[in-house]
């Protein structure tokens, strides 16, 4: 009797595992959840820096929404070098068509993968070098610093600005140029002190070198290194106002000092990029956006910038846009008191990678 | 140099030096007991990390100091296990340790990058903290910049006062004559890498939940190994190591303010501040052999054959 019930149940167990390894074949087998595009994207950091990698991630995000068919394969922390190399051929292997290497770093590794794999497409962020399979895409930030710098020149009651930058290099250096260029305009009174820590990551010295210009008596701090958060945190702190850089959501860490921050929002431009390698249009350039980009932005502002500096901002980016106004318009001395452009004339923006000095009124080394 | 900066520099240098001196401590007990850790960097990050991801999750900093010390104290634990009970070799051993702590405390902190905690709170002493100058430099900071400088002297008495801190030394110095005075070598060290452990720990807490408010990979950025020359720095004595870390946190508190008063001297130059400093007065004092490093450093007890 026992026996008989249980082989009953045995051979009702049969049927059920048949039954379900039948379903899961038929799962696996259907044809239409094929994906068109698999993408690859490899970060320098965390996605949840609040800066540089999140906005990167946050593209690829987008670009998944919009659409439904590209599938993403996301790796964080690829150190630069030969461990980008193998985690790119990786992602090439498990089909990935198109690879974006979101780090400076990643050019010549991605270079040589690119040169092994024709077939496959690469973007890189800010990239001076181009391969037939390989293109670059940044968007020229100096015009949205100029734009910040209005805000924050109008903003400030203490008429000094203080920048914590990571390192001297040019682009930052331009950076903050536009910085103060921007801030002067509407406020001739105002310095800039610059603080540079050497890395781009040591949240302590960061904390540090804002409490030291804080200490100088500034009063709105913008920051340059791979994550605002210690920063804008230690200006909230002290009731001085900030400027952001890199990622949109920054505000939440200072909700009352908050000014606005040059931000980018990659989705849209990624999006772009998919569906031309899907549709076969895509062909290798160097892409330099501005403000009238769709991945350039300005953040929205905070409630301690008044109605009439933003008014007067977005004035000024649409003269920018339209090409009355130029940041670097000559005549400007460094602040050694070396004429570096000639009045009448503009520093051109292809340049920006040359720019080693910092302009008058801003107090700081730049080697 | 105005009077305000030079409040800046001072309460930036006690920033700075804290979470210094707090490692600083921790290694000075573990190399008196005759082992030296490399890893101090990693067992400061696990401290960090968890320090940090606690306090997101409940909200209370005091905790997360706690769970970062507690941490600190059992991932030290690894450590020992390898050089004690394995004997093997304390430098490799070391160096293992901060990859892995590294790796370890990346993993545990990343779903807490980008969050927000509110940090330890700065407490001020009534009276004292309302005083001109000295208020301002000295009183208004939070409970562990407070704690410092009476756990050194606690740690000085410890070594020096207690019968723990004599055999303690006594196994830096020659193991084989504890074990024959009856006491273990092995269960000194340990307990020795334990207490080494909390102190690294709240060091890392300190960085993350203090001093940055955020959690970032490898935060600590080289400070444990700062702390372990720290150690050689001030000959392995706790009190002169207060000295030595307010010292090189003021080399980096004052290249920074250099900076911001528009100084005109190379970041490059400002940036290696605090390294020649460091060189400059070791190559002074380094003379002086009194308090030479304990005998038996880096070398395990392997019983009196």
């Amino acid at each position: 009797m026992n026996r008989k019930r249980s082989s009953k149940g045995f051979a009702f167990l049969i049927l059920l595992t048949g039954l379900v390894v039948a379903i899961i074949l038929s799962l696996t087998g259907t044809p239409s959840a094929q994906p068109k595009l698999k993408v690859g994207i490899l970060h320098i950091g965390s996605i949840a820096d609040a800066g540089y990698n999140q906005a990167h991630a946050e593209g690829a995000q987008i670009m998944k929404k919009n659409l439904p068919n590209v599938e993403l394969i996301e790796v964080e922390n690829v150190p630069e070098g030969a461990d980008a190399e193998r985690v790119m051929e990786n992602m090439i292997r498990q089909g990935a068509r198109l690879i974006i290497p979101a780090s400076f770093g990643y050019l010549d590794p991605a270079l040589r993968v690119a040169k092994k794999y024709p077939d496959v497409k690469f973007v890189h962020p800010g990239g001076y070098k181009l391969a037939p399979n390989l293109g670059t895409y940044w968007a020229s930030t100096p015009e949205a610093f100029y734009l910040m710098g209005i805000a924050a020149g109008k903003t400030t009651k203490t008429n000094k600005l203080g920048y914590v930058v990571a390192l001297p290099i040019s682009f930052f250096l331009a950076n903050v140029n536009a910085f103060h260029l921007g801030a002067q305009s509407v406020n001739p009174k105002v310095e800039t002190r610059v603080v540079f820590t050497g890395t781009f990551l040591d949240p302590g010295k960061e904390a540090t070198a804002a409490n030291a210009l804080l200490d100088q008596g500034v009063d709105v701090l913008g920051v340059i290194v791979d994550s605002p958060i210690t920063v804008v945190q230690a200006a909230e702190k002290r009731g001085a106002f900030s400027v952001g850089y890199h990622y949109t959501g920054v505000q939440k860490f200072a909700p009352k000092g908050w000014i606005s921050g040059v931000a980018f929002t990659w989705g849209e431009l990624y999006t772009r990029f998919a569906k031309q390698v899907m549709d076969g249009t895509w062909k290798s350039e160097a892409l330099l956006g501005n403000l009238a980009s769709d991945y350039l932005t300005i953040a929205p502002f905070g409630p301690a910038v008044s109605p009439a500096a933003v008014e007067l901002v977005n004035a000024k980016k649409k003269e920018f846009i339209s090409g009355k106004l130029n940041v670097f318009q000559g005549p400007i001395k460094d602040n050694k008191g070396v004429e570096r452009v000639k009045a009448g004339e503009a520093f051109p923006i292809a340049a920006l990678g040359k720019m080693d000095w910092l302009v008058e009124g801003v107090i700081g080394q730049a080697k | 140099m105005t009077g305000s900066s030079l409040q800046g520099l001072l309460s930036g240098s006690i920033i700075a030096g804290t979470p210094l001196l707090y490692a600083t401590l921790g290694e000075v007990i573990g190399e008196r007991a005759g082992i030296i850790n490399l890893g101090l960097e990693g067992v400061m990050l696990m401290g960090a990390a968890v320090g940090f991801s606690t306090t997101v999750q409940t909200g209370n900093p005091a905790l997360g100091v706690f769970a970062a010390a507690l941490a600190g104290a059992l991932f030290n634990m690894i450590f020992g296990f390898l050089v004690i009970e394995r004997r093997a070799n304390q430098l490799a051993s070391g160096l293992a340790l901060m990859f892995c702590g590294a790796g370890l405390s990346a993993l545990l902190g990343a779903p807490y990058i980008g969050s927000q905690i509110k940090g330890l709170n700065e407490i001020r002493i009534p009276i004292l903290s309302d005083l001109p100058v000295a208020g301002t430099i000295l009183f208004h900071y939070d409970i562990l910049v407070y704690l410092v400088v009476p756990i050194a002297i606690l740690v000085w008495w410890a070594l020096f006062y207690t019968r723990w801190g004599l055999s303690l030394r006594a196994v830096g110095e020659k193991p084989t004559a504890v074990f024959a005075a009856g006491r273990h070598p092995y269960r000194l060290q340990y307990e020795a890498l334990f207490v080494a452990g909390l102190l690294g720990g709240i060091a890392g807490a300190y960085l993350s939940l203090a001093v940055a408010k955020t959690w970032a990979e490898w935060m600590t950025a080289g400070r444990g190994f700062v702390a372990v020359a720290l150690v050689i720095f001030s000959k392995w004595h706790p009190l002169r190591a207060i000295a030595g870390a307010l010292l090189f946190g003021g080399a980096i508190a004052l290249q920074l303010q250099m900076q911001a008063r528009g100084v005109p001297i190379s970041p490059f130059l400002l940036d290696m501040l605090p390294y020649l400093l460091s060189l400059g007065v070791l190559a002074v004092w380094g003379g002086a052999r009194r308090h030479a490093a304990p005998a038996s450093l880096g070398q395990v007890f392997r019983g009196t054959e």
